[in-house]
């Protein structure tokens, strides 16, 4: 698999890149944890950690850095100081997800195509998937628009809320417990229902991309320009497994900020660890990053679809509770 | 009793829900890649056995439920309520029909069982998965037939009523799957 990703990406000359896994930021979106750790300057400053000790205070020899979530910003960084199209695959972590589709760790193939509007790139998604999956007989790749999809599985308009119409869908469905989980907040109605009745039917035996998603739910994608309620985000999905996430690139530095800064208010809000956001990134933006998309792939649920595994851990060297 | 949050939720572990004991059967951990996390959970309710799927958000914590299981002796029925023992402690309990169920009729004097306790109190009782039972009630034998060929009904010790082949006579003792009611084999005595 690795090797038929990188000659696919050799012969459409796109750069591979290595980014750091430490950075000294991560991203503001509040859904998801990541893992601290410690720099120390000078070796002798390394100390385990004890129970009950007062974490270190930071100081100039002591830097708070984070395991990266994803390779986004240090790859829009790259692309700012004028890479051209690059791709990587690495190692991304996130805290706190495990189950038969997670690890903390997992490895990811992330790339960017300057110049690529978001239907190019889902091209080029396509041929990427259907390459992998030739001697597999895998359907046609299917593409909707996430208004379309999720109103033919459930009568519901995803871009206007409804709290009524999503309290009563939830009832009809035994689902009743959506209404005290999401209360009267749209970004996680559609999560709920979008995991639970839509997601499961995505891509039989296909590869299939919805597209248009809720601008609620945008995080680093543009706002399209036909209709300011969605955005140029795009999602991929085989056999109800959700593969990867692609944007037209944000590229507003000032938009940027602002979406950081309401994230930021989020957390503050729901009490989770508030940090800076990353300024090297908004100044990166500044600068200009070229007209891009970009899309990120978790390898290891592919290689689950490939080897028709049922958990992740069937594909991992060691899965972490044994790591 | 201590609470369990959604990550520790595991196959067998007993929580409360909706003021009844349950069980976990299965824990699905569902998370967009940009989405609230979810558990979708697969539930036994121990009280009436049936079992249902609820979605809590991550993080989200259940009371732990007080319910173990006990292997006990079953002593006898005393019309009203059925007895049993713990043969360590000589310990009893006494239990309605309502509890012990479909398990009653796999149910002979002295045989041992599994109690399932709820705060102390008789939750459910499962018999073990193969029984020995004497026939004390079926159509007379045919000589020379083998365990294929369509079988008759037999009635047994405890008032059960099982399939048999056509070979197995009254008096006879046969060993049961309870979890099917199916005729495993006879025992010799």
């Amino acid at each position: 698999m690795l090797a038929g990703i990188r000659q696919f990406f050799a012969e459409r000359s796109v750069l591979e890149v290595e980014t750091p896994l430490l950075g000294h930021s991560i991203g503001t979106d509040p859904q998801l944890e990541f893992f601290i750790t410690e720099y120390c300057l000078s070796p002798g400053m390394v100390c385990m950690p004890q129970a009950g000790r007062e974490p270190a205070r930071q100081s100039p020899l002591r830097q708070t850095l984070f395991l990266q979530t994803s390779p986004e910003f240090a790859m829009k960084r790259l692309l700012a100081a004028g890479s051209g199209s690059i791709y990587q695959i690495g190692k991304a972590f996130r805290n706190g997800e495990s189950g038969r589709f997670h690890n903390p760790e997992f490895t990811m193939l992330e790339w960017y195509r300057v110049g690529f509007t978001l239907p190019q790139l889902m091209d080029e998604i396509a041929e990427l998937i259907a390459g992998l999956f030739s001697g597999q007989s895998l359907q046609k790749t299917q593409r909707v628009s996430y208004q379309d999809i999720f109103c033919s599985f459930t009568g519901l308009d995803p871009l206007v809320f409804s709290y009524q119409d999503y309290c009563a869908f939830a009832g009809d469905s035994g689902l009743s417990e959506a209404v005290d989980i999401c209360g009267h907040d749209h970004a996680v109605w559609l999560d709920f229902i979008f995991s639970h009745k839509v997601q499961p039917h995505l891509g039989d035996n296909a590869l299939c991309m919805v597209y248009g998603y809720p601008a609620c739910q945008s995080s680093l994608a543009r706002i399209n320009e036909q209709c300011a309620l969605t955005t140029d985000r795009v999602e991929l999905f085989i056999n109800g497994i959700e593969l990867g996430n692609g944007y037209y690139e944000l590229a507003d530095a000032e938009e940027q900020s602002r979406r950081f800064d309401k994230e930021l208010a989020i957390r503050q809000q729901h009490q989770l660890p508030v940090f800076v956001k990353d300024k090297r990134l908004i100044s990166a933006l500044e600068s200009g990053l070229p007209e891009c998309s970009g899309v990120a792939i978790g390898l290891d649920r592919l290689l689950m679809l490939l080897s028709g595994s049922v958990s992740i851990d069937d594909v991992l060297s060691f899965p972490i509770h044994r790591a | 009793m201590a609470s369990y949050s959604t990550n520790e939720f595991k196959a067998g572990l007993k929580v409360m829900l909706d003021n009844d004991p349950c069980a976990i059967i299965e824990n699905e951990f569902v998370k967009p890649g940009k989405g609230q996390a979810f558990n979708r959970v697969k539930i036994r309710n121990l009280k009436t056995g049936r079992v249902i799927e609820r979605t809590f958000k991550s993080g989200e914590s259940l009371e732990g439920a007080d319910v173990v299981d006990v292997e006990m002796q079953y002593l006898y029925n005393d019309g009203q309520f059925r007895h049993f023992m713990v043969p360590d402690t000589f310990e009893q309990y006494q239990t309605d029909e309502k509890v012990v169920g479909e398990a009653g009729k796999w149910l002979k004097d002295q045989d041992s069982c599994t109690v399932t306790l709820w705060n102390d109190a008789p939750l459910a009782i499962s018999p073990p998965n193969f029984v020995d039972l004497a026939i004390t009630e079926t159509d007379p034998g045919v000589r020379g037939d083998t365990s294929g060929g369509g079988g008759k009904p037999a009635t047994l010790e405890t008032g059960a009523v099982v399939r048999v082949p056509l070979f197995v006579q009254i008096g006879e003792v046969i060993k049961v799957d309870t979890r099917t009611g199916e005729y495993v084999s006879r025992v010799k005595e």
